[in-house]
């Protein structure tokens, strides 16, 4: 019996610990949630600059032709970015984020597509490695705070990626050269409770234009006459066809950054909900533990009383007797 | 007197805006001033280089920027940098000291290059 309430005792200090941690863990992610939403908040300027920069473009450039806008003849070779996080604790963030990474790479298979991957976190690398599958690249480190240069570091070597498929040509086997499609796997971020696994294709780039060409943008855009051009005209330094080719890049880092600050947020928001369950979860047990070594307790000390008694009584029965 | 809106925009968050009289630039093709009514231009700025603005209340704005575009329309201009700080901001000791560090090969050019701009919007040379 002693020993019994010695081990529920114990159980009950390592859960309350274990509750201090997830309760840390819980107020230092919801205070990193508004930073990580501010940070993303911050970006939006130079997204909506950029964008609006790139339509004055589109249409003052006579033609749309640059590798980055056009469809491939025969896509047969995509690359998928997949962001995952650097830690775990955050529920099922990572697992729901590769289930969607690996239904996309499920898809492209289906249409033909060898897949190389790209993976941003710690969590996708240790998965992908585990299973021993190929991966072409990765970054990890700066899951939770990224910054722009991590997300230009990965555009870098996917627009080269995706520019050395101009060359090669179709036919030529995936041999980590080039690429014919860019796919990007991210957490979106909705609500506080709710975030999303999102695929979306980044290149060949389809830009939300600003103008009215919205309605025909769903038309190959390099085969669209941009003499109508609306809007002011434009003086170019350089000109159109190379400030095109320059900042369609950037604007792929743009993405890619977008991308990474809204799977930042999500990964707290996550993380924030999975230690609050955590919490809740430790204060149950905590309940249900201490009741069951006062119970313990208790039957001691009945057992106890009723030796006593039951001695006093075998005691004065003997007594009687003499 | 004639002014226009500025708007200093970098990635990671908005840097600076306001009405300006006048702005200064460098893009590849050479350095170019932008006075109010200025005809409508989009230009890509050098890779480690400095923008000035002087704003209505005649004070100078500088600010060390890498790497962006420039883009003029009507009476507003918008400077989209990679990365960009304001002269105030730039510590002069800590990019003296990055210049001097910086070895060689592409990633120390880019270094280099920043903190050239660095020292440069704080008027200092290297």
């Amino acid at each position: 019996m002693t020993a019994q309430l010695r081990v529920l005792r114990r159980r009950i200090r390592t859960v309350q610990s274990t509750k201090k941690i997830t309760k840390a863990m819980e107020l230092i992610a919801t205070s990193r949630i508004s930073r990580a939403q501010a940070r993303v908040e911050a970006s939006r300027p130079y997204a909506r600059e950029i964008v609006k920069v790139l339509s004055a473009l589109a249409s003052a450039a006579g033609t749309l032709d640059d590798p980055l806008l056009v469809e491939r003849e025969n896509p047969t070779r995509a690359a998928v970015l997949v962001l995952t996080s650097d830690r775990g604790l955050c529920g099922g963030y990572n697992a729901n984020l590769i289930r969607a990474a690996e239904e996309l790479q499920e898809l492209l298979r289906e249409e033909g597509k060898s897949v190389t991957l790209y993976l941003i976190g710690r969590k996708a690398v240790s998965y992908y490695t585990f299973r021993g599958r190929p991966i072409e690249q990765s970054w990890t480190g700066f899951s939770e705070q990224p910054s722009y240069r991590d997300a230009a570091a990965a555009g870098e070597e996917l627009v080269r990626a995706f520019l050395a498929g101009v060359h090669d040509g179709e036919g030529a086997q995936s041999d980590g050269a080039g690429v014919d499609e860019l796919h990007i796997v991210y957490t979106e971020f909705r609500s506080m409770l709710t975030q999303t696994p999102a695929a979306r294709r980044v290149a060949p780039l389809e830009v939300e234009y600003v103008e009215e060409d919205a309605a025909d943008s769903d038309e190959r855009p390099g085969q669209r006459g941009r003499a109508e051009g609306p809007g002011p005209l434009y003086e170019f330094e350089p000109d159109a066809d190379e400030l095109l080719g320059h900042l369609l890049p950037k604007y792929i880092n743009t993405r890619i950054y977008a991308a990474l600050l809204e799977a930042a947020a999500s990964e707290q928001a996550a993380r924030r909900q999975a230690m609050q369950a955590a919490t809740d979860n430790a204060t149950e047990l905590i309940q249900d533990l201490t009741r069951e070594a006062n119970r313990a307790r208790q039957g001691l000390i009945t057992q106890e009383i009723s030796e006593i008694v039951g001695g006093a009584e075998a005691l004065s029965a003997a007594g009687s007797d003499d | 007197m004639a002014e226009m809106s500025v708007e200093l925009v970098a990635v990671e968050r908005a840097v600076w805006s306001g009405h300006a009289t006048s702005v200064f630039a460098q893009t590849t093709e050479g350095e170019l001033g932008i006075l109010p009514g200025h005809t409508p231009l989009l230009g890509e700025l050098v890779e480690g280089g400095i923008v000035k603005i002087t704003t209505t209340d005649r004070e100078t704005v500088t600010a060390a920027v890498f790497g962006g575009f420039l883009s003029v329309t009507g009476d507003k201009v918008s400077v989209l940098a990679e990365a960009a700080e304001l002269a105030e901001e730039i510590d002069p000791q800590a990019a003296r000291d990055a210049l001097a560090q910086a070895g060689s090969g592409p990633e120390a050019d880019s270094v280099r290059a920043r903190s050239t701009a660095r020292l440069k919007a704080l008027g200092q040379t290297a």
